[in-house]
């Protein structure tokens, strides 16, 4: 075997590890916070009999171990079961959030990252210049602000003020691609400005490294263009830092955006372990959970895999 | 002697003098000036919804989609509250009784569920008994715990036995879980939400949004006038004043009260208020020192200022509360039973009497209990560290707060959305034993009254009583209520509403769906 691949297999096997781990984690967490779901379904209404009968019939009254052992028995023969507050599966409950949250990413995505590299490599091109920090006083003021608070302020220009844009992104599986772009444009937005930054920082700051290079000094000596020596010498070099720094921000557009949804009504996948969390409706929480984790072992692999796939030297490392 | 009135309330028929037997009747009617226009697309923007949502009405709690969705526009119950506060029938034509132990309720003939079948006996039954029962898993179970009987007699009359007389029962059929549904062999699958009411389901995404279209059959007039709605969840308060303002929603609830006064400003936007029945509460357990010493619930009376509270926790937006949780929306109010005024003197002169120079209580709040409730008791202990009572404001988790600490602890911050009747209220949670006498308050005087009073079908007599317990629940009660909150609502302009709405819940108790139209 390839040591790369022997790399993926371990770090997937690795992977599951993790994922366990995570699953007690959760289910062991939401078990120790005050209240369960027969309680908090009742609320001020709960007596001692009908809280009592909810438990009994959803099984709460079983000691936790057991409870738990159960469900990782239906998870490994495929089933992630049914949220316990309505009975409903957890497929039926997710599948069109996890469709939304993902849309939302690759939207967010599409537009921040060529955007944010484009601006890092035209930060480190024109370096110390008016334009790099324009760029850098940008991206810093956008990156300081909290999102609800960006969202807020784009809410208030292009909704309130201009009625451009609709603040409402409520979409459901029947919104039309076109009607489902325009109402996700303010949140698409917002999460540009959250994440741009970060990229374009380390885009110019990989680049800029090697700019003091030998062999850098050499295209420059050569008589190159500027940007031909970025764009073909320098930049390939830097690609390691860049694509991870990326893919950590993919991971975050998909699983860190809980806030970004409240404030555009959005119905993504955050909200809904928000909503389970809130509940105590412990398989859905687990879900939800699960595939986060997931993600985020996901994309860290493909990132060590592109970073290494990008310079081998890492795999040989003394 | 019995009599089907139109259109009366308890207290009409009651005051008819049908001492030994009570009727109860509605038509229908449409309650604007000119018909309502037919048609559109009606849009609500709620607070609370969730990913748990369920279409059992036993699950029913603070999810306004599924309370305004399908409590409010698929299903019917047998009673309602109409946009006067009148108690009126709903699928149940009249509600009599004999003795106010036995009711029999008849229904209207011929409506029918959205899947076609007629509502009949069997179904009233089979829904009220989802509540009841010791195996029940329903929020209502305590509203039906008083049915020994319920049975159908032919296909259009219920008969409900009870275990003792109450003149209010009818009343307790307008509660928002006891909704029906067709049954089948004596069970009811809620889960499609199959109802007789002015909507039907279209597509629910569980604490996303919800859509109904109009039910071409619905039976009361006037009723049931937008072709379409669509109900979504905008959890975050400031998103909501933006779709409302900006015309991406017709109708939302809750609106931010501290910033009410710049929506005002929009034209657009017109803001609903009714006085409810909903009472913020302090209840001090009274088998529990130091408030075992009903001088010191008197010292603690006195060292909140009311004033103040309804200024800054309700902007205004509100009334003073008198310590009884009988609000001015109630039949049997007592507005004689004034609100104390704040006096730091009077609470140590109560504070002397029980002995004591100075007083240090704890006081668990938390959010939960309802917006403002942490700010509530920061102010309080200002207040009373002029009298002389030091309060120790301890801060709650909002998780569990109604498990862990509400009834839990000796002193806390809560809740309560208030009740239509006297009774209903007064037994719930201030009768002795009851299992929310968040007070373990007990009183002989008051539980005797409370059970003379329920039977007691004359009215002048009744109205006597509950304005005697009113007065031994301010002046002997565990309990501080320092205000009533109102209801408060903001609607496009491009939506009209009757001339009054309901006060039972917001929205005009949860039915604009059903009652408002596009002018």
């Amino acid at each position: 075997m390839s040591p790369l691949a022997s790399m993926i297999v371990k770090r997937i096997g690795l992977g599951f590890v993790t994922l366990a781990v995570v699953s007690a984690v959760v289910f062991f967490a939401v078990y120790l916070l005050p209240g369960d779901l027969a309680e908090e379904i009742l609320g001020q209404a709960a007596t001692p009999e009908t809280v009592a009968n909810i438990r009994r019939e959803l099984g709460l009254d079983r000691p936790p171990i057991e409870r738990y052992v159960d469900w990782i028995t239906g998870l490994l023969s495929g089933d992630f079961g049914r949220s316990l507050a309505n009975g409903r599966p957890i497929a039926e409950l997710a599948g069109m959030r996890l469709v939304n949250t993902l849309y939302l990413a690759g939207f967010a995505a599409a537009v921040s990252i060529p955007l944010s590299l484009t601006l890092g490599i035209v930060a480190a091109l024109y370096r110390e210049k008016l334009i790099d920090r324009s760029i850098n006083v940008a991206a810093l003021t956008a990156i300081s602000l909290p999102e609800f608070f960006i969202a807020y302020i784009l809410i208030f220009a292009l909704t309130v003020k201009a009625g451009w844009l609709p603040s409402l992104a409520t979409v459901s599986a029947d919104t039309p691609l076109g009607e489902r772009m325009f109402r996700s444009i303010l949140p698409v937005l917002t999460l540009t400005l959250a994440v741009a930054a970060h990229v374009m920082r380390l885009t110019r700051a990989a680049i800029v490294n090697l700019l003091a290079s030998p062999y850098i000094e050499m295209a420059r000596l050569k008589g190159l263009k500027p940007w031909r020596v970025i764009l073909r010498h320098a930049l390939p070099n830097a690609l390691a830092p860049i694509i991870n720094v990326v893919v950590l921000n993919l991971a975050y557009l998909i699983v860190g955006v809980v806030v970004v949804e409240v404030v555009f009504a959005y119905p993504g996948l955050g909200q809904l372990m928000v909503d389970s969390v809130g509940k105590r409706d412990v398989p859905v929480v687990q879900a939800t959970c699960l595939f986060f984790a997931s993600t985020y072992i996901m994309l860290n692999l493909v990132a060590d895999v592109a970073t290494i796939a990008a310079d081998p030297r890492l795999l040989h490392r003394r | 002697m019995t009599r089907i009135l139109d259109n009366v309330n308890r207290r009409d028929v009651l005051m008819g003098g049908a001492a030994t037997a009570l009727a109860l009747g509605v038509a229908p009617r449409s309650f604007a000036q000119a018909a309502p226009k037919k048609g559109g697309r009606y849009r609500i923007g709620l607070s609370h919804a969730n990913a748990a949502d369920n279409h059992d009405p036993a699950t029913w709690g603070t999810s306004a989609v599924i309370n305004m969705g399908l409590y409010g526009a698929t299903y019917n119950c047998l009673m309602e509250t109409g946009p006067d506060n009148k108690l009126r029938g709903e699928l149940a034509e009249s509600a009599q009784s004999e003795d106010g132990k036995t009711w029999v309720f008849k229904l209207r003939r011929g409506v029918t569920f959205h899947n076609g079948k007629t509502v009949d006996a069997d179904d009233v039954v089979a829904s009220i008994n989802h509540h009841r029962g010791p195996q029940s898993k329903s929020a209502a179970k305590a509203i039906v715990d008083a049915v020994t009987d319920i049975k159908a007699d032919g296909k259009e009359t219920v008969i409900v036995t009870l275990a003792a007389a109450s003149a209010d029962f009818p009343a307790l059929m307008t509660d928002w879980h006891l909704v029906i549904g067709p049954a089948k062999e004596g069970k009811v699958d809620w889960e499609p939400a199959v109802g007789t009411g002015a909507y039907s389901l279209v597509s629910h995404e569980r604490g996303v949004r919800m859509v109904l279209k109009r039910n071409p059959n619905y039976w009361k007039a006037g009723c049931g006038n937008f072709e379409d709605v669509e109900l979504i969840h905008i959890g975050d308060i400031a998103a909501r004043m933006n779709a409302i303002s900006t015309g991406q929603v017709d109708t939302i609830n809750r609106p931010d009260i501290k910033t009410l006064s710049l929506l005002q400003r929009n034209t657009s936007v017109s803001i609903d208020e009714a006085t409810g029945t909903q009472h913020y509460t302090m209840p001090m357990f009274t088998d529990v020192a130091p408030f075992t010493d009903n001088n010191v619930r008197l010292a603690m009376k006195h060292a909140i200022d009311r004033k103040v509270l309804v200024q800054t926790i309700l902007h205004g937006r509100g009334r003073e509360g008198n310590d009884s949780p009988i609000t001015p929306t109630n039949t049997y109010f007592a507005d004689d039973v004034k609100p104390r005024a704040y006096d730091p003197d009077k609470a140590k002169f109560h504070l002397k009497q029980a002995g004591l120079a100075t007083l240090k209580v704890d006081l668990s709040a938390a959010d939960a209990a309802f917006t403002g409730a942490i700010d509530t008791a920061v102010l309080f202990k200002e207040h009373a560290a002029k009298a002389g009572i030091d309060v120790n404001v301890i801060r709650e988790p909002n998780e569990g707060y109604w498990s862990n600490v509400w009834t839990k602890k000796p002193f806390v911050m809560c809740f309560w959305a208030g009740r239509p009747t006297e009774d209903w209220m007064f037994s719930q949670v201030y009768a002795k034993g009851a299992r929310w006498n968040d007070t373990h308050w007990d009183h002989e005087k008051f539980n005797k009254l409370l059970l003379e009073a329920r039977g007691e079908l004359d009215q002048a007599k009744r109205r006597a009583m509950y304005r005697e317990m009113q007065q031994i629940v301010s002046d002997e009660g565990g309990v501080i209520i320092p205000m009533f909150a109102n209801f408060v609502s903001a609607r496009s302009v491009k939506v009209a509403r009757g001339q009054s709405i309901a006060a039972n819940f917001d929205l005009d108790g949860w039915k604009c769906i059903e009652r408002w139209w596009f002018a």
